[in-house]
């Protein structure tokens, strides 16, 4: 096969047609390796030098010798991992995270390590110290973020396929700015052992791939066993399946008004969803109505009641809690054990300087703000005013979707209020750019797994439609992912470079 | 409740976090820390009376291993991130000092 034929392979067709002996591993390694050392849109922090002696054309492991792209903050034994944070530049760790570990048993093999927002903190992956990346779709934008690297090396054919991490949307997304799928699991189901840590309670492994297919193939070697390196990991309950349904018949959608701006009833775009003006852009709510009227047409009952009365204040209640976690997880670096150490050559011999410089030197702005706001919400006098608080609320938010699930079978809404933006457009203003978490927040703070899928084209810019579904439901979600993707029939090949 | 940060109270906080700050960077970070406390105190308005909190999503029990002796990391490869090295250990300024 020819390189151009081979990239217009889904992972799970390269697979089969390895399996077959129409494609060896070594030459779809060799074709991704090729294309990963010549990305242009600062996609990889690290590529594999040489095909790894692991890509021997074993077509009975399950994954046989697919290429996998892997997002900066997994741990990687030996090869750079930096959680895109000058404090980490240069860091190898002794050992290599469980969610890798298991991938490359299946027989995955590690082609690159993806740029990303410094230690996961970002929705445009401009806060990487090792500089954005450009989306494959319009180079002058953001892919999203924090798994930024990730999307846009699935999106323009630099990986089949791809690892992220999502606290609260981080995988779906850049997925859905770059025009694939991104699954976040149920919180639990796939160890963080070898994550690098943002938000402990929130921070999950998913896929990023072309299509749910591959996401269900790629998940299915993530989850299994509880790993004993993770105490908060799970025993998944069932094997993954590949998903299989055409029809959507007996499936009842979900669509909060809180989260859709009244996108069913025509409200104007904007509507709905009530903090400080900001809305749902008219592009995307259109892309958003027009995958409901297909989801009707496959037999799917589109449920208006439904409601998420405590959404709106989900974004509140994560600025809370995730910088609180962060602030804590990240009080691990400071110049002792690994990373980066600055003196300040006057006082040598100041330990507290010594931790004040290596800090101040090592993180960006983002990161270093949202450890101040994380100090100071669990500091003595303002614990019980944010984080009790942000607590409940999140209590409140895991109530409102179990009583949604008993209702109806899933959630729908836009995975993002917008299309990709323009890079530089959000920088400077913090707010506005974490309202491209508004729609994906909620469900991070319930736990329960969502995707993210490509539903149309706004302006040239992908749209994505996320669905979200009870702890556990990963299968079913799964299958009507793929029947709406089927029905959808979105093709993302003009993103390929 | 309404979140304003001042000038010294942000010198406190990145006292607590180990932040040291420039000059330049101490009034920003009032203006943003402040924006984005004032925009979260809007979960102050909500009836959470009675309301549980959640640290966890999912019921995690007897997630303790069994406590038995097994190969941890050598020294060696423990110290070879170091970014100073003295003897057996970490290297680090005086704390005294």
């Amino acid at each position: 096969m020819s390189a151009a034929e081979i990239i217009e392979l889904s992972a799970a067709g390269a697979a089969r047609k390895i399996v077959a002996g129409e494609l060896s591993s070594e030459e779809l390694f060799d074709a991704y390796r090729t294309r990963a050392a010549a990305d242009e849109l600062n996609c990889f922090t690290w590529v594999a030098p040489e095909r790894p002696a692991g890509v021997n054309g074993d077509a009975s492991a399950p994954l046989a010798g697919l290429p996998l792209a892997v997002k900066d903050l997994f741990c990687t034994e030996g090869v750079p991992s930096q959680s895109g944070s000058r404090i980490l530049q240069g860091y190898e760790p002794p050992y290599t995270a469980t969610a890798v570990r298991r991938l490359r048993a299946a027989g995955a093999s590690l082609l690159g390590k993806t740029n990303q927002d410094e230690f996961a903190m970002g929705s445009s992956n401009e806060n990487s110290a090792y500089g954005p990346v450009l989306n494959p779709w319009d180079r002058t934008r953001v892919p999203g973020g924090s798994s930024g690297g990730s999307a846009a090396a699935v999106a323009a054919g630099l990986a089949p396929w791809a690892l992220g991490t999502d606290t609260g949307g981080s995988i779906r997304q850049p997925a859905a700015l770059c025009g694939i799928v991104g699954m976040k699991p149920t919180y639990g189901s796939v160890s963080r052992y070898g994550m690098i840590a943002f938000a402990s309670s929130l921070d999950q492994a998913g896929p990023l791939t072309r299509d749910v297919t591959d996401a269900a193939l790629l998940l299915r070697h993530m989850v299994g066993r509880r790993d004993p390196c993770d105490a908060t990991s799970l025993e998944f309950p069932q094997t993954i399946e590949l998903p299989s349904a055409e029809r959507l018949d007996g499936i009842r959608l979900g669509v909060p008004a809180e989260l859709t701006g009244g996108a069913v009833g025509m409200g104007a775009a904007g509507d709905g969803m009530g903090i400080e003006g900001e809305g749902i852009e008219a592009g995307v709510l259109d892309s958003f109505r027009a995958a409901l009227d297909r989801a009707a047409q496959l037999g799917a009952e589109i449920v208006e009641s439904v409601g998420l009365p405590h959404a709106p204040h989900a974004l509140s209640a994560y600025y809370v809690l995730a910088p609180a976690e962060a602030s804590s997880n990240l009080a691990r670096f400071d110049g002792v054990r690994y990373g980066l150490r600055s003196i300040d050559p006057t006082h040598p011999e100041d330990l507290l300087e010594m931790y004040e410089r290596t800090r101040h030197d090592g993180f960006g702005a983002e990161v270093k703000r949202r450890i101040m706001l994380g100090t100071y919400a669990l500091s003595a006098g303002y614990y019980d005013a944010y984080y009790g608080r942000a607590q409940r609320v999140r209590t409140k938010i895991a109530e409102d979707f179990a009583s949604a699930f008993a209702d109806v079978d899933f959630i729908v809404t836009p995975t993002a209020p917008t299309v990709a933006f323009e890079l530089g457009a959000k920088t400077s203003d913090p707010l506005a750019m974490y309202l491209n978490d508004y729609c994906t927040v909620p469900m991070s703070l319930a736990g329960i797994p969502a995707i993210s899928i490509p539903c149309g084209l706004s302006d040239g810019l992908p749209v994505g439609l996320q669905i979200a579904g009870a702890a556990f439901s990963e299968n079913r979600l799964l299958d009507a992912a793929y029947a709406l993707e089927l029905a959808l029939g979105f093709d993302g090949s003009a993103a390929r470079v | 409740m309404r979140g304003v940060i001042d000038r010294e109270e942000v010198l406190h906080v990145a006292r607590l976090a180990r932040l040291k700050l420039r000059e330049e960077e101490i009034e920003p970070l009032a203006r943003e820390l402040s924006a984005i406390l004032d925009h979260v105190s809007h979960i102050g308005e909500l009836d959470l009376e009675g309301v549980a909190p959640t640290t966890h999503v999912v019921e995690v029990t007897g997630a303790l291993r069994a406590d038995e002796p097994c190969e941890s990391l050598s020294r060696e490869v423990a110290l070879a991130q170091a970014p100073a090295v003295s003897g057996n250990g970490f290297s680090v300024p005086s704390p005294q000092a």
